[in-house]
């Protein structure tokens, strides 16, 4: 993993932006240089290995420094780790920079981050991002489990499981040193190292471990800032951060700490940053997208982020499998005016898709073969259907796309709905769900009726992230089950690639099946829209849509 | 009318189980696994889905479910939600600032509200009558977040006079603008009433009768005239109260405040029945204890009202 030439450059413009605001910082006003920002509760304690939405995500991000960290370009660099490095792809050696410490002292050493990853991973923890680990020896160990003993059974009748550990920890992590330790994945994987600045690998301190629950509360970490002495952390109003002074890694911040307000109501926070209460907003309500850039000019931020949409189309439909359904699913998605609508729709807080990943993804693509099925074309898309109809006739029966309708989805799928009925001729409906749940049941029992909104925030900076959850045979969240050999081949392919490059390749080449036979219809990237007060300076945001806070300036 | 009080309270014990057991079977039937949900479009790993369903109970039958719930309930356990936090944590963070939101509101509106109306009933047909008309009828028709978007857009953002949202201390200072949205549309019905009914009692015939003894008309107005309008006034108020703590929601997201509404609305959403259920005992319990005061304001302010044994 060596750093790229682009990478090198912002790093040292960094690091002088470090130093002069280390000069700056020896000013009394530190209560002045507080950068206020919005967030929203975390849905759990703060343990890493248990956070994976993004209300809690950017205040763990903020507290903890992992083996690396991402850039606003989402490439990584080394923070804790001095070096990560394999030879075959599948045993990772990793060494760390000595001289890390948490905020109550202790050293950061390989236990730090082994047993916070053999804590995450063991199923009787019950953490929200295991799943992280699953690339790890010894992951189906401490992943076991047994028949329910009091013989309970679930809604159909199927046996419960409960978990039954043979071991406690993975026997993929050994500890070689207090600043060495060595991975052994199950199968090569050329970006294993990319997923490292995600949460699920921060390190804990060995006092988390006597009640991690109260850890949660009041969360021990080793990063750019900490938490502002017990009970920083207002529940369901805010959280107020200081800087660490002991941190000396590359999101050295060059303000006096974070301020992070809980909204319920992003219109709330909007206009609170109009009326001078708040500094730092990364998104924008759907009602300000037509004047938003105009009032705040160049304090405005529009761009494409790690998000994909799309909706799934289930193959054990009538009429969406075989060679009528590829037809079908072509037809639908040439249908579609995907210009029109991010445009009228969305203001243009949307990006027409061209491929299954996002453009600030290491290896995006505009020119894949067969790309052009996700451009509008009424002729080819009636064409396409006709065909279909030749091998059995669709007849009167309704299209629909279904949606959780407390999302906000409700406009969007209308217009496409309308993009294609006004193309095809045929008939079709949106079809909300109240809620994200109450979809849920239809989905995993195979009881959809016709498409279903689907979505995809990255984890971490890699193509891999944006494939195999959702595609790959049996993956988590595969749930119209999409299965093809070809497409499962070369990802394993591509993981087991030697170098990022060829590994690059292999996945756009898997996405070059999925075009083919798109079991999910791309329909555009979302982008991160936001907005900052003329008291801070310095607002950038990063690949995962939160403002690097380090960086921001404020007098 | 110890007595009288005595079985309305005991009432409240068959509404209260009543209540509770709708509630938790209503949340119960939502559609869609809540811990399923919990974790979106990311699936956990397997088995950690029905260890914390056991965890919450969510896997017995609903009637263990509910009286596991009740037990707890009356042992000062109110059960935990889904992050973790026990349920009474949450109703010491949301009741407190909702219940002073709700007061300011109920004192602007009925301050306000009886003023206005007793003069526009004073004045009937007059200038200040018609206008007070006009005014309340706006009022009502203006939808409350219409009016909480105005408010904050011109007295926060455009003059700057009062905080945009209200910050997490939730100071009064902080709390007058939006216990103003919240009251106008009280105010509104609270101006009618007392309005009608003023103009009603000028020609009651104890109001003749007291201008007769050649009482001062101050005295007529406020002791015989005012007293006596206020019995549905009052029973508005009493009410209102209720539709106060819990009916804020809009308001309460206007301006950023962590309320009862806006938990309750997300607990909803999240299936979260424990936090549901507690919420709604309590507003219960605050209905029906507002009401059994407004019905022994009652005798206070028209004599001839007595309570039966």
């Amino acid at each position: 993993m060596g750093l790229s030439a682009l990478a090198f450059i912002s790093v040292s413009a960094l690091a002088l932006a470090g130093c002069s605001s280390a000069d700056e910082s020896d000013a009394p006003a530190a209560d002045s240089a507080v950068v206020s920002t919005n967030g929203s509760e975390p849905q759990k304690p703060l343990i890493p290995t248990n956070t994976t939405e993004t209300g809690g995500g950017k205040i763990a991000t903020s507290i903890f420094a992992g083996l690396v960290s991402y850039n606003a370009d989402g490439e990584i660099e080394n923070e804790v780790a001095k070096s990560i490095e394999s030879d075959d792809a599948t045993t990772w050696t990793i060494t760390l920079n000595p001289g890390w410490t948490f905020t109550n002292g202790e050293k950061v050493t390989s236990a730090s981050f082994v047993d916070a990853w053999n804590y995450g991973a063991l199923n009787t923890n019950a953490q929200s991002a295991s799943y992280f680990f699953d690339d790890m020896v010894g992951w189906t160990d401490v992943q076991n489990t047994k028949l329910d003993p009091t013989g309970a059974v679930d809604e159909e009748g199927n046996p419960l499981m409960v978990p039954d550990p043979l071991s406690e920890t993975l026997s993929g992590l050994k500890v070689v040193d207090d600043t060495t330790f060595t991975v052994e994945l199950s199968a090569p994987e050329a970006d294993w190292p990319l997923r490292l600045g995600y949460t699920a690998f921060m390190p804990l301190p060995s006092a988390a471990y006597e009640d991690m629950e109260a850890f949660g509360e009041n969360p021990i970490g080793n990063g750019p800032y900490m938490l502002d002495g017990e009970g920083a952390w207002v529940h369901e109003e805010g959280i107020s951060l200081a800087t660490n002074p002991d941190y000396e890694g590359l999101r050295k911040p060059v303000n006096g700490g974070l301020e992070i307000t809980f909204y319920t109501d992003l219109a709330a926070a909007y206009a609170d940053v109009q009326g001078g209460n708040l500094d730092v907003l990364d998104a924008v309500p759907d009602s300000a997208f037509e004047t938003y850039e105009a009032e705040f000019g160049d304090r405005a931020v529009n761009q494409a982020a790690a998000i994909f949409q799309g909706f799934n189309m289930p193959y054990y439909l009538e009429h969406w499998s075989g060679e009528e359904g590829k037809l079908r699913r072509a037809a639908i998605s040439m249908s579609i005016n995907r210009e029109e609508i991010t445009d009228v729709i969305f203001q243009g807080t949307r990006t027409p898709a061209t491929d299954f990943t996002s453009p600030v993804i290491d290896g995006y693509s505009d020119s894949l073969e067969g790309a052009e099925v996700l451009e509008y074309n009424p002729k080819e898309a009636v064409k396409l259907w006709a065909e279909a109809d030749a091998i059995a006739p669709y007849g009167d029966t309704t299209f629909d796309i279904s949606y959780n309708s407390d999302g906000g989805h409700q406009a969007w799928v209308d217009a496409v709905i309308n993009s294609i009925v006004n193309t095809l001729g045929i008939t079709a409906t949106g079809k909300p769900y109240p809620t994200f749940a109450a979809s849920l049941g239809d989905r995993s029992n195979d009881a959809l009726t016709g498409g279903v909104r689907a979505g995809w925030q990255g984890d971490y900076p890699s193509l891999y992230n944006f494939l195999a959850p959702l595609y790959q045979t049996g993956a988590g969240s595969n749930y119209e089950d999409y299965t093809s050999d070809e497409f499962d081949a070369l990802l394993k392919e591509g993981a087991a690639s030697e170098n990022v490059e060829d590994a690059t390749a292999k996945y756009q080449a898997a996405q070059e099946v999925l075009l083919q036979d798109l079991p999910t219809i791309p329909l555009w990237y979302a982008n991160v829209n936001g907005v900052s007060s003329d008291a801070v300076g310095n607002v950038v945001f990063g690949w995962d849509s939160v403002p690097l806070y380090y960086q921001i300036t404020k007098d | 009318m110890l007595w009288y009080t005595g079985r309305r309270v005991l009432q409240m014990i068959p509404v209260f189980f009543g209540a509770t057991f709708l509630i938790y079977f209503m949340v119960f039937s939502l559609p869609g696994d809540p811990i399923a949900a919990l974790y979106g479009d990311r699936p956990p790993a397997p088995g950690v889905i029905e260890q914390v369903r056991a965890q919450y109970n969510l896997d017995k039958p609903f009637i263990v479910q509910y009286f596991l719930y009740i037990g707890n309930f009356f042992q000062g356990d109110l059960g935990t939600t889904y992050s973790g936090r026990p349920v009474s944590d949450v109703m010491a963070g949301a009741f407190p600032v909702t219940f002073r939101l709700a007061m300011l509101a109920l004192f602007f509106e009925s301050v306000a509200g009886i003023v206005v109306g007793l003069i526009a009933g004073l004045r009937k047909g007059k200038f200040f009558d018609a206008s007070a008309l006009v005014v309340s009828l706006l009022l009502i028709s203006v939808p409350t977040f219409v009016l909480g978007f105005v408010f904050r857009l011109v007295f926060g953002v455009q003059l700057g006079w009062f905080r945009t949202t209200v910050s997490a201390e939730a100071p009064l200072g902080e709390l007058v603008l939006p216990a103003l949205v919240l009251a106008s549309v009280s105010f509104a019905y609270i101006v009618r009433l007392t309005r009608a009914s003023v103009a009603d009692n000028l020609n009651a015939d104890f109001v003749r009768t007291a201008t007769a003894k050649g009482l001062s008309r101050p005295r007529v107005v406020t002791v015989h005239v005012l007293r006596n309008s206020l019995v549905p006034v009052v029973t508005f108020l009493g009410v209102d109260l209720g539709s106060l703590m819990v009916g804020a929601i809009v308001t309460e997201g206007i301006f950023n405040i962590n309320g009862v509404g806006g938990t309750v609305f997300k607990a909803i959403t999240l299936g979260e029945s424990t936090t549901v259920v507690s919420f709604i005992a309590v507003m219960v319990v605050i209905f029906v204890l507002a009401n059994l005061f407004v019905d022994l304001l009652y005798a206070a302010l028209d004599p001839r009202i007595r309570y039966a044994k």
